[in-house]
């Protein structure tokens, strides 16, 4: 919908000093660079100088930069080198192994009490009653009593969002809140795609596991499945 | 559940993910797909990661204070002058 059809375009355009192309990335990418910016450092106050410090990285960077990733990849990789290092002054730090999966990560994403055990003639299917069932109710129907559903819902997700361990929270907040691809996440991060992938299934499943919780119990009213 | 069992429901959670992205072997994804057709439970567990997935792209994300955009613009002009 812009007038910069290609990355090259805008590149060319900030290149060139246009500053209607600088406030169009600016405007477009900085609430996600926010957030992202906040994994990794203790306040507010701190990521909003990390994603200052990345845009007057990327004005004085962007005569340099050769086209081997998108711009927005380039401008989130900066965003997050700018971030380890201010992460590393408030000792908050993501130091380059942290972002390697560790035995947690491997944990199961159903508890095994859920499922049949070896000597069943069907191991490791749910046990009888004991699969999932469907959500109550979900985000996307219109009465107002599930819209205050889906504000709690909202909620009690950016909650455990927020309670996951720091290297499962970045990856999930990077594909499943900003939507960036696996690809562009690998890039961004420098992790393999084997880890990218365990540590975004590890933490989309506990929050499954969380919400469900909630909602396959009775919302609301402190309700909740028995464990 | 014959067609079942040679991928348990236990093993199939874990797959979820690549199998959104796509990632998965030929046959794996068949074994996949032809699990959840007979199988409720995983087919409501893989619907529960899509939602989560879903509400996840809806969770609202924070703004730059007007004193931080103008720092950067105001950098924007230094920087292009």
């Amino acid at each position: 919908m812009h007038i910069w059809a290609t990355d090259a375009l805008l590149v060319d355009a900030l290149r060139a000093r246009d500053e209607s192309a600088f406030e169009h990335v600016l405007t477009t990418w900085s609430r996600s660079m926010l957030r992202l910016a906040r994994s990794f450092v203790s306040s507010d106050a701190s990521a909003e100088e990390v994603v200052q410090d990345t845009w007057l990285a990327v004005l004085q960077g962007i005569d340099r930069f050769e086209g081997r990733s998108t711009l927005r990849t380039w401008v989130y990789r900066i965003l997050v080198n700018t971030a380890k290092k201010r992460g590393v002054l408030e000792s908050r730090t993501v130091p380059w192994t942290s972002l390697q999966p560790v035995d947690d990560d491997l944990a199961r994403s159903v508890d095994p009490a859920d499922f049949r055990g070896r000597d069943d003639p069907h191991p490791g299917h749910w046990k009888p009653g004991g699969g999932p069932v469907p959500w109550q109710s979900s985000a996307s129907t219109a009465s107002s009593e599930v819209s205050v559903l889906a504000g709690e819902v909202r909620m009690i997700l950016g909650a455990a969002l927020a309670s996951l361990p720091q290297r499962q929270r970045i990856v999930v907040t990077l594909r499943d809140v900003h939507g960036h691809s696996a690809g562009e996440v690998c890039q961004m991060l420098d992790v393999s795609a084997a880890n990218q992938r365990v540590l975004l299934h590890r933490g989309r499943a506990r929050l499954r596991e969380l919400l469900d919780g909630y909602l396959a119990g009775e919302p609301g009213r402190g309700g909740g499945r028995d464990a | 559940m014959p067609e079942l069992d040679d991928l348990p429901c236990q093993e199939l959670v874990e797959l979820v993910t690549a199998y959104l992205d796509d990632e998965l072997d030929a046959e794996t994804q068949t074994r996949f797909e032809q699990h959840i057709a007979h199988c409720s439970g995983c087919a409501n567990y893989l619907q529960q990661f899509r939602q989560t997935i879903s509400l996840l792209g809806s969770l609202g994300v924070e703004r730059l204070s007007v004193h931080g955009l103008s720092n950067i613009r105001r950098a924007f002009r230094d920087w292009a002058s």
